[in-house]
């Protein structure tokens, strides 16, 4: 249960092994050592992700499987992670997402029905199972890492981007659904986090660290916040950005 | 529960009413004061229903007289899931009884209640006050002339620091008698009126976030100077001594958006160091606060979870806005539960979990009697979910509650 000062007992990682992830949950789970779920793919990345929340103040970390390209497991996924935790889940942060590799993607292949797959379908269906729990319960907050990147899509990565784009908007939507129900939704757009996902590219201006989007997010949910930018500046460059010529914003480099 | 508040009974020759628990004290009071007849506890605001009174055990400004308001319920039907309906009473039911006075309603729903009154004369209350310099003062005129009044409290100005740390306005009161009223007001019709005490509103324009430091150092400045440095025999009607906030509806808005939350301890007797600690602390942290309250309770009574302690009891309004509140609020704790202090459930809204069975040692002897009357863990609440030691069995097989209300039927 989320305390009169925001801190919380505990949270479902979807997408588990997340670096942007795992840095919320560790900052959500410190002061009150909260039971942290972390749901994903592979055992190991998520015991190694298990052992880095222990070390930060989690109470109790429980992992379960989830894959967020199959759709019909999502229901269950939330159920279980609910037994795991042993009751609410005050906040369930949706951290799944792959970038995919724009160019080898555009020449062929099955990677970008991929890309929107885990990245569109996947958080609709799971959004869906997680706000049926939280209406459910009453309380609770989904955390939704959206992307600047789906603000307004660009030609350099705009597979990712428009599933970014679609994500973000159904969250919007879903955040209006839960209205008066108790629960909420912080919708969650970072600019380029230098990360594990981000290996190997150049880091765009205004880039950002898997720590400063914790402390933004954590920030965000005590003071009940819709909608948080990291940076914060990034919410006055995107204003500008999103009035721009298609001439210039198609030659905007990736 | 508001539904079902009806008055049952009214004994006027044992002064005891029967009413079921959803009734709020203001309504219940505006029947009873005509009568001649007043709750013997009556915390700091009437919009509280009997039920939550008996949950949180609640106490006021004279429970070093009277103690508690379950010490003043002859008896109670308490519907549990575990064994039904029961009727409780201290002498024939104690651990049933006692786990559901301060039980925060994990026990059953208390469905009727008879209660103990007290009999007045008038509606009245006789005050005296005294304005004291600092904390060692306020402390001393509390312990020395307490004793010799009904209903005791010092307001503590919690922004003064240095030297007028704790510089306080000590009031005692007694129910007024006829003779303490001027001659034209002494009619039964007169003597006993109680009006509503709903006249004022904080308009809904009132600026979110009108008290900050500055505004409550100059309102505690002007409230501690304006007010006389002794006085005695000032009579006021019990509204504005027991419910001075009531009569402002929708006061709390002037914290702003985020509202505040409140904060109320006890610490033994002779733990005053940590008390002023405490106190410094809070001072230097600028966690603007309206005015706290300070008490002396008197003995506890049996019940396991029931909050007063022989000790001095501190409640203050903090504005959650104030940065860092959450931190400095977890280091206070551990410092009250080191020092064999507690914090008032009732209030409580963000607790370390952790520090739960050190302020309440007597938690496991409450959870025996709690796991025959709701075996099942059946009764939950926001603050068994946020403090789960309240409920040990609950969390460790969470049965499946489906809307609506599975309540064990009556024959079980």
């Amino acid at each position: 249960m989320r305390d009169a000062l925001g801190s919380v007992g505990s949270i479902l990682v979807l997408g588990g092994a997340s670096e942007i992830g795992v840095a919320i949950a560790s900052v959500l789970a410190a002061p009150r050592n909260a039971t942290v779920v972390l749901a994903g793919r592979h055992a190991g990345s998520l015991a190694a992700a298990a052992a880095e929340l222990e070390l930060a103040g989690a109470g109790r970390v429980e992992t379960v499987h989830f894959d967020a390209a199959d759709a019909a497991s999502h229901e269950e996924v939330i159920d279980s992670a609910v037994r795991a935790a042993g009751g609410d889940l005050d906040v369930i942060v949706v951290a799944f997402g792959i970038l995919g590799d724009q160019a080898a993607d555009e020449a062929g292949g099955d990677g970008a029905a991929r890309v929107a797959t885990v990245n569109y379908v996947g958080a609709v269906s799971a959004g869906l199972a997680a706000a049926r729990q939280l209406r459910r319960q009453g309380h609770g907050c989904i955390v939704a890492l959206s992307s600047v990147a789906g603000e307004r899509v660009r030609r350099a990565n705009f597979i990712y981007g428009s599933s970014k784009a679609g994500m973000d908007g159904f969250f919007q939507g879903l955040s209006d659904s839960l209205d008066g129900s108790g629960a909420s939704v912080l919708i969650v757009r970072p600019g380029f986090v230098r990360g594990r996902m981000t290996r190997g590219m150049r880091p765009a201006p205004l880039s950002t660290t898997p720590e400063a989007v914790a402390e933004a997010t954590v920030r965000a949910l005590r003071n009940a916040k819709g909608l948080v930018w990291v940076p914060q500046t990034l919410r006055v460059v995107m204003a500008v950005m999103r009035h721009l010529p298609r001439a210039v914003w198609r030659r905007v480099p990736g | 529960m508001t539904g079902c508040d009806r008055i049952v009974d009214i004994d006027l020759r044992e002064a005891t009413v029967t009413v079921e628990s959803g009734i709020s004290l203001d309504r219940l009071m505006r029947t009873l004061v005509p009568l001649g007849l007043w709750p013997a506890v009556s915390p700091g605001t009437r919009y509280v229903t009997v039920g939550g009174a008996i949950g949180s055990d609640v106490h006021g400004k004279g429970h070093h007289s009277d103690g508690t308001f379950c010490s003043h319920v002859r008896s109670m039907d308490l519907y549990s899931p575990g064994l039904g309906r029961l009727t409780l009473t201290p002498d024939g039911t104690p651990e049933e009884f006692w786990a559901t006075a301060g039980g925060m309603g994990l026990t059953g729903i208390v469905e009727r209640a008879t209660l103990e009154l007290l009999r007045i004369e008038t509606s009245s209350v006789r005050v005296d006050s005294q304005r004291t310099a600092d904390l060692d003062s306020t402390m001393a005129v509390m312990s020395e002339r307490d004793s010799r009044y009904r209903y005791s409290v010092a307001w503590i100005d919690c922004l003064a620091r240095g030297a007028s740390l704790g510089r306080s306005i000590v009031e005692f009161g007694d129910h007024a008698s006829l003779d303490d009223l001027p001659a034209r007001d002494r009619s039964p019709e007169r003597s006993l009126r109680f009006g509503s005490s709903r006249q004022l509103a904080a308009p809904p324009w009132v600026p979110s976030g009108l008290l900050n430091r500055w505004s409550v150092a100059a309102f505690n400045e002007m409230w501690y100077r304006k007010a006389p440095a002794r006085s005695s025999g000032h009579v006021v009607d019990a509204s504005s001594f027991f419910h001075p906030l009531d009569a402002v509806d929708g006061w709390n808005r002037i914290y702003g958006r985020r509202g505040f939350l409140q904060y109320q301890f006890v610490l033994p007797y002779e733990q005053s160091d940590v008390l002023r600690a405490v106190i410094e602390r809070l001072v230097k942290a600028r966690a603007a606060s309206f005015l706290a309250v300070l008490k002396r309770f008197g003995p506890s009574n049996p019940a396991p979870l029931s909050f007063p302690r022989e000790g001095w009891t501190l409640a203050l309004d903090l504005p959650v806005s104030f940065a860092g509140l959450d931190g400095e609020l977890d280091e206070l704790d551990e410092l009250i539960a080191g020092a064999g202090g507690r914090v008032y459930l009732a209030k409580d809204s963000r607790l370390r979990p952790d520090l739960l069975e050190a302020m309440y040692p007597r938690l496991g002897e409450w959870r025996d009697v709690r796991e025959r009357l709701d075996p099942q863990g059946l009764m939950r609440s926001d603050l068994t979910r946020r403090l789960p030691a309240l409920a040990r069995h609950a969390t460790t097989h969470p049965p499946a509650l489906t809307p609506g209300f599975p309540l064990q039927s009556e024959e079980q």
